[in-house]
Protein backbone atom coordinates (compact mmCIF):
# COMPACT_ATOMS: atom_id res chain seq x y z
CA UNK A 1 0.00 0.00 0.00
CA UNK A 2 1.44 3.45 -0.89
CA UNK A 3 2.66 5.65 2.64
CA UNK A 4 0.72 8.60 2.12
CA UNK A 5 -2.51 5.89 2.29
CA UNK A 6 -1.03 3.91 5.07
CA UNK A 7 -0.57 7.14 7.34
CA UNK A 8 -3.90 7.93 6.47
CA UNK A 9 -5.51 4.75 7.28
CA UNK A 10 -3.94 4.68 10.44
CA UNK A 11 -4.68 8.31 11.64
CA UNK A 12 -8.49 7.57 10.59
CA UNK A 13 -8.23 4.65 13.06
CA UNK A 14 -6.25 5.98 16.26
CA UNK A 15 -8.92 9.43 15.86
CA UNK A 16 -11.90 6.93 16.29
CA UNK A 17 -11.91 7.54 20.49
CA UNK A 18 -11.66 11.31 19.28
CA UNK A 19 -14.38 11.10 17.17
CA UNK A 20 -16.77 9.92 19.70
CA UNK A 21 -15.40 11.93 22.60
CA UNK A 22 -16.39 14.93 19.89
CA UNK A 23 -19.63 13.58 19.26
CA UNK A 24 -20.86 13.54 22.76
CA UNK A 25 -19.33 17.31 23.79
CA UNK A 26 -20.56 19.08 20.85
CA UNK A 27 -23.94 17.54 21.14
CA UNK A 28 -24.18 20.09 24.25
CA UNK A 29 -22.82 22.38 22.20
CA UNK A 30 -25.75 22.51 19.74
CA UNK A 31 -28.21 22.57 22.09
CA UNK A 32 -26.46 26.05 24.05
CA UNK A 33 -25.43 27.73 20.31
CA UNK A 34 -29.67 27.20 19.87
CA UNK A 35 -30.59 28.41 23.16
CA UNK A 36 -27.93 31.14 22.73
CA UNK A 37 -30.27 32.50 19.82
CA UNK A 38 -28.38 30.65 16.67
CA UNK A 39 -30.28 28.49 13.76
CA UNK A 40 -29.19 25.06 13.39
CA UNK A 41 -27.52 25.99 10.42
CA UNK A 42 -25.35 28.45 11.77
CA UNK A 43 -24.37 25.80 14.56
CA UNK A 44 -23.52 23.86 12.29
CA UNK A 45 -21.25 26.39 10.27
CA UNK A 46 -19.55 27.49 13.43
CA UNK A 47 -18.50 23.93 14.16
CA UNK A 48 -17.65 23.22 10.73
CA UNK A 49 -15.09 26.14 10.25
CA UNK A 50 -13.73 26.38 14.26
CA UNK A 51 -13.17 23.10 14.98
CA UNK A 52 -12.63 24.26 18.99
CA UNK A 53 -14.87 23.72 22.03
CA UNK A 54 -13.69 26.41 24.76
CA UNK A 55 -13.49 29.10 21.58
CA UNK A 56 -17.13 28.28 20.33
CA UNK A 57 -18.83 27.81 23.91
CA UNK A 58 -17.26 31.88 25.21
CA UNK A 59 -18.45 32.59 21.61
CA UNK A 60 -22.27 31.97 22.50
CA UNK A 61 -21.88 34.38 25.43
CA UNK A 62 -20.73 37.09 23.10
CA UNK A 63 -23.31 36.43 20.47
CA UNK A 64 -26.12 36.49 23.28
CA UNK A 65 -24.75 39.55 24.57
CA UNK A 66 -24.57 41.32 20.97
CA UNK A 67 -20.70 41.93 21.69
CA UNK A 68 -18.55 43.74 19.12
CA UNK A 69 -16.70 41.94 16.58
CA UNK A 70 -13.63 43.01 17.90
CA UNK A 71 -14.18 41.81 21.49
CA UNK A 72 -15.28 38.44 19.44
CA UNK A 73 -11.49 38.11 17.57
CA UNK A 74 -9.69 39.62 20.63
CA UNK A 75 -11.75 36.60 22.88
CA UNK A 76 -10.65 34.26 20.54
CA UNK A 77 -7.31 35.14 20.36
CA UNK A 78 -6.64 34.65 23.44
CA UNK A 79 -8.85 31.86 24.50
CA UNK A 80 -7.04 29.72 21.45
CA UNK A 81 -3.80 30.85 22.02
CA UNK A 82 -2.78 27.65 23.47
CA UNK A 83 -2.56 26.23 19.37
CA UNK A 84 -0.41 28.93 18.87
CA UNK A 85 1.94 26.64 21.77
CA UNK A 86 0.69 23.80 20.02
CA UNK A 87 1.44 25.08 16.20
CA UNK A 88 4.77 26.74 17.54
CA UNK A 89 5.39 22.58 18.79
CA UNK A 90 3.98 20.83 16.01
CA UNK A 91 6.34 23.09 12.94
CA UNK A 92 9.08 20.90 15.07
CA UNK A 93 7.90 17.43 14.02
CA UNK A 94 6.05 18.08 10.89
CA UNK A 95 8.24 15.94 8.36
CA UNK A 96 10.20 17.78 6.26
CA UNK A 97 10.59 16.08 3.16
CA UNK A 98 7.00 16.95 2.58
CA UNK A 99 5.80 19.66 0.65
CA UNK A 100 5.29 22.93 3.08
CA UNK A 101 2.07 23.49 1.89
CA UNK A 102 0.99 20.38 3.65
CA UNK A 103 1.02 22.92 7.01
CA UNK A 104 -1.44 25.03 5.76
CA UNK A 105 -4.12 22.34 5.66
CA UNK A 106 -2.76 20.71 8.94
CA UNK A 107 -3.02 23.66 10.46
CA UNK A 108 -6.76 23.98 10.39
CA UNK A 109 -7.10 20.40 12.53
CA UNK A 110 -4.67 21.06 15.11
CA UNK A 111 -6.64 21.03 18.46
CA UNK A 112 -6.25 19.74 21.92
CA UNK A 113 -6.41 16.17 21.26
CA UNK A 114 -5.35 15.95 18.06
CA UNK A 115 -2.00 17.41 19.45
CA UNK A 116 -1.87 14.87 22.27
CA UNK A 117 -2.00 12.29 19.43
CA UNK A 118 0.27 13.95 17.13
CA UNK A 119 3.13 14.25 19.59
CA UNK A 120 3.04 10.62 20.86
CA UNK A 121 3.69 9.40 17.57
CA UNK A 122 7.22 8.17 16.88
CA UNK A 123 9.43 9.76 14.49
CA UNK A 124 8.45 12.64 12.11
CA UNK A 125 4.81 13.84 11.88
CA UNK A 126 3.42 12.59 8.25
CA UNK A 127 0.59 15.20 7.18
CA UNK A 128 -1.68 12.53 5.91
CA UNK A 129 -1.59 11.11 9.57
CA UNK A 130 -3.21 13.91 10.52
CA UNK A 131 -5.49 14.29 7.67
CA UNK A 132 -6.69 10.98 8.63
CA UNK A 133 -7.31 12.35 11.98
CA UNK A 134 -8.71 15.31 10.89
CA UNK A 135 -10.96 12.87 8.55
CA UNK A 136 -12.46 11.25 11.67
CA UNK A 137 -12.24 14.49 14.05
CA UNK A 138 -14.08 17.06 12.12
CA UNK A 139 -17.30 15.02 10.95
CA UNK A 140 -18.05 14.22 14.74
CA UNK A 141 -17.27 17.38 15.73
CA UNK A 142 -19.66 18.54 12.97
CA UNK A 143 -22.87 15.65 13.37
CA UNK A 144 -22.90 16.08 17.24
CA UNK A 145 -23.11 19.69 16.99
CA UNK A 146 -25.95 19.14 14.42
CA UNK A 147 -27.84 16.57 16.26
CA UNK A 148 -27.53 18.66 19.46
CA UNK A 149 -28.74 21.83 17.63
CA UNK A 150 -32.08 19.54 16.26
CA UNK A 151 -32.59 17.42 19.47
CA UNK A 152 -32.31 20.54 21.96
CA UNK A 153 -36.14 21.43 20.46
CA UNK A 154 -37.31 18.03 21.31
CA UNK A 155 -35.73 17.33 24.38
CA UNK A 156 -37.57 17.90 27.63
CA UNK A 157 -36.05 21.29 29.89
CA UNK A 158 -34.89 19.05 32.76
CA UNK A 159 -32.72 16.87 30.27
CA UNK A 160 -31.05 20.14 28.72
CA UNK A 161 -30.52 21.48 32.17
CA UNK A 162 -28.26 18.85 33.38
CA UNK A 163 -26.32 18.81 29.65
CA UNK A 164 -25.71 22.73 29.98
CA UNK A 165 -22.42 21.45 32.43
CA UNK A 166 -21.43 19.08 30.38
CA UNK A 167 -18.61 21.41 28.47
CA UNK A 168 -17.71 22.73 31.90
CA UNK A 169 -17.59 19.29 33.36
CA UNK A 170 -14.96 18.47 30.26
CA UNK A 171 -12.51 21.67 30.88
CA UNK A 172 -12.25 20.65 34.63
CA UNK A 173 -11.33 17.44 33.74
CA UNK A 174 -8.74 19.41 31.44
CA UNK A 175 -7.06 21.44 34.43
CA UNK A 176 -7.26 19.32 36.99
CA UNK A 177 -5.27 16.48 36.48
CA UNK A 178 -2.47 17.89 35.91
CA UNK A 179 -2.53 20.64 38.80
CA UNK A 180 -2.39 17.45 40.88
CA UNK A 181 1.19 17.17 40.86
CA UNK A 182 2.01 20.82 40.11
CA UNK A 183 1.37 23.70 43.14
CA UNK A 184 1.83 26.36 40.47
CA UNK A 185 -1.34 24.94 38.42
CA UNK A 186 -3.46 24.61 41.52
CA UNK A 187 -2.39 27.77 42.85
CA UNK A 188 -3.60 29.35 39.27
CA UNK A 189 -6.63 27.25 39.74
CA UNK A 190 -8.00 28.63 42.25
CA UNK A 191 -7.46 32.09 41.95
CA UNK A 192 -8.73 32.52 38.71
CA UNK A 193 -11.86 30.88 39.87
CA UNK A 194 -11.93 33.38 42.46
CA UNK A 195 -11.06 36.23 40.88
CA UNK A 196 -13.66 35.44 38.53
CA UNK A 197 -15.88 35.06 41.13
CA UNK A 198 -15.47 38.97 41.97
CA UNK A 199 -15.21 40.18 38.81
CA UNK A 200 -18.37 38.54 37.87
CA UNK A 201 -19.76 39.77 40.90
CA UNK A 202 -18.27 42.90 42.13
CA UNK A 203 -20.21 46.33 41.50
CA UNK A 204 -18.89 47.94 38.51
CA UNK A 205 -16.76 44.85 37.27
CA UNK A 206 -19.97 42.98 36.83
CA UNK A 207 -20.64 45.41 33.60
CA UNK A 208 -17.30 43.89 31.76
CA UNK A 209 -18.72 41.78 29.04
CA UNK A 210 -17.96 37.74 29.83
CA UNK A 211 -15.66 37.93 26.99
CA UNK A 212 -13.30 40.38 28.28
CA UNK A 213 -13.33 39.08 31.60
CA UNK A 214 -11.95 35.52 29.82
CA UNK A 215 -9.62 37.87 28.34
CA UNK A 216 -8.27 40.04 30.70
CA UNK A 217 -8.35 37.78 34.00
CA UNK A 218 -6.20 35.40 31.15
CA UNK A 219 -3.66 38.04 30.58
CA UNK A 220 -3.26 39.28 33.70
CA UNK A 221 -2.83 35.83 35.58
CA UNK A 222 -0.80 33.24 33.53
CA UNK A 223 1.78 36.77 32.49
CA UNK A 224 1.50 36.98 37.05
CA UNK A 225 2.48 33.46 36.78
CA UNK A 226 4.97 33.38 33.70
CA UNK A 227 6.86 36.95 35.63
CA UNK A 228 6.64 34.93 39.37
CA UNK A 229 6.96 31.02 38.85
CA UNK A 230 8.28 30.57 35.29
CA UNK A 231 8.33 26.76 34.32
CA UNK A 232 12.10 24.75 34.38
CA UNK A 233 12.52 22.52 30.97
CA UNK A 234 11.50 19.49 31.91
CA UNK A 235 8.00 20.99 31.59
CA UNK A 236 8.29 22.76 28.09
CA UNK B 1 -29.12 39.82 19.69
CA UNK B 2 -28.29 42.69 17.10
CA UNK B 3 -24.74 41.47 15.09
CA UNK B 4 -24.86 39.48 12.27
CA UNK B 5 -24.09 35.59 13.39
CA UNK B 6 -22.38 34.87 9.88
CA UNK B 7 -20.05 37.77 10.90
CA UNK B 8 -19.06 36.45 13.81
CA UNK B 9 -18.67 33.10 12.87
CA UNK B 10 -16.25 33.88 9.91
CA UNK B 11 -14.23 36.50 12.36
CA UNK B 12 -14.27 33.82 14.88
CA UNK B 13 -12.96 31.02 12.13
CA UNK B 14 -10.08 33.51 10.39
CA UNK B 15 -9.05 34.52 13.96
CA UNK B 16 -8.83 30.66 14.92
CA UNK B 17 -7.18 29.25 11.87
CA UNK B 18 -4.28 32.03 12.03
CA UNK B 19 -3.38 31.59 15.40
CA UNK B 20 -2.97 27.78 14.05
CA UNK B 21 -1.88 28.59 11.08
CA UNK B 22 1.14 30.83 11.32
CA UNK B 23 3.28 29.25 14.34
CA UNK B 24 3.42 26.03 11.98
CA UNK B 25 4.09 28.21 9.04
CA UNK B 26 6.61 30.62 10.12
CA UNK B 27 8.12 29.12 13.40
CA UNK B 28 11.46 27.00 12.61
CA UNK B 29 13.13 27.44 15.08
CA UNK B 30 12.08 26.51 18.80
CA UNK B 31 10.76 29.47 21.07
CA UNK B 32 13.22 30.93 23.36
CA UNK B 33 11.79 33.43 26.04
CA UNK B 34 11.07 31.40 29.11
CA UNK B 35 8.54 34.01 30.03
CA UNK B 36 6.61 33.38 26.59
CA UNK B 37 7.04 29.62 27.37
CA UNK B 38 5.75 29.88 30.52
CA UNK B 39 2.68 32.63 29.58
CA UNK B 40 1.73 30.34 27.00
CA UNK B 41 1.88 27.26 28.85
CA UNK B 42 -0.58 28.47 31.51
CA UNK B 43 -2.80 30.02 29.58
CA UNK B 44 -5.57 26.68 29.03
CA UNK B 45 -5.38 26.56 32.67
CA UNK B 46 -6.73 30.39 33.69
CA UNK B 47 -8.82 30.41 30.24
CA UNK B 48 -10.56 27.45 31.43
CA UNK B 49 -10.77 27.92 35.13
CA UNK B 50 -12.17 31.68 34.45
CA UNK B 51 -15.13 30.43 31.94
CA UNK B 52 -15.94 27.52 33.86
CA UNK B 53 -16.65 29.84 37.55
CA UNK B 54 -18.81 31.08 38.22
CA UNK B 55 -20.75 30.71 35.01
CA UNK B 56 -21.42 27.00 35.74
CA UNK B 57 -23.78 28.13 38.63
CA UNK B 58 -25.79 29.70 35.69
CA UNK B 59 -25.74 26.75 33.17
CA UNK B 60 -28.70 24.72 34.64
CA UNK B 61 -32.25 25.46 36.20
CA UNK B 62 -30.95 26.23 39.64
CA UNK B 63 -27.61 27.71 41.15
CA UNK B 64 -27.11 24.24 43.72
CA UNK B 65 -27.40 22.00 41.10
CA UNK B 66 -25.09 23.82 39.09
CA UNK B 67 -22.17 23.94 42.21
CA UNK B 68 -23.87 19.83 42.65
CA UNK B 69 -22.52 19.40 38.70
CA UNK B 70 -19.33 21.36 39.56
CA UNK B 71 -18.38 19.85 42.79
CA UNK B 72 -18.91 16.19 40.85
CA UNK B 73 -16.79 17.35 37.73
CA UNK B 74 -13.64 18.82 40.37
CA UNK B 75 -13.96 15.14 42.39
CA UNK B 76 -14.21 13.02 39.44
CA UNK B 77 -11.12 14.76 37.46
CA UNK B 78 -9.26 14.58 40.85
CA UNK B 79 -9.72 10.92 40.36
CA UNK B 80 -8.20 11.33 37.13
CA UNK B 81 -11.47 9.83 35.06
CA UNK B 82 -11.53 10.20 31.38
CA UNK B 83 -13.18 13.88 29.88
CA UNK B 84 -16.41 11.67 28.44
CA UNK B 85 -16.83 9.97 31.71
CA UNK B 86 -16.44 12.85 34.34
CA UNK B 87 -18.60 15.29 31.68
CA UNK B 88 -21.93 12.61 31.90
CA UNK B 89 -21.33 11.74 35.31
CA UNK B 90 -21.56 15.52 36.16
CA UNK B 91 -24.90 15.50 33.72
CA UNK B 92 -26.42 12.78 35.55
CA UNK B 93 -26.01 14.47 39.25
CA UNK B 94 -27.48 17.51 38.02
CA UNK B 95 -30.04 15.44 36.42
CA UNK B 96 -31.15 13.74 39.39
CA UNK B 97 -30.86 16.42 41.89
CA UNK B 98 -33.34 18.49 40.15
CA UNK B 99 -35.60 16.07 39.96
CA UNK B 100 -35.59 16.32 43.54
CA UNK B 101 -35.17 19.83 44.13
CA UNK B 102 -37.45 20.99 41.08
CA UNK B 103 -40.00 17.77 40.96
CA UNK B 104 -40.40 15.98 37.97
Amino acid sequence: MNQNVKKFVQGCHDGIPIGLGYLAVSFSFGIQAIMAGLTVGQAVMMSALNLTSAGQFASLDIIAASGSYIEMALSQAIINLRYCLMSASLSQKVDREKSFLHRFLMAFGVTDEVFALSVSVKGALSPFYSYGQMAVAIPGWTLGTLLGAIAGNILPARVLSALGVALYAMFCAIIVPPAKKNKVLFWIILISMASSVIVAYAPYLMNIPAGYRVILLTVAIAAAAARLRPIGEEEK
Amino acid sequence: MSGNVYVYIIVMAVVTYLIRMLPLTLIRGEIKSRFLKSFLYYVPFVTLSVMTFPDILSATSTPWSGLAGFVTAMFLSYKEKGLIFVSLCSCAVVFVLELVLVGG
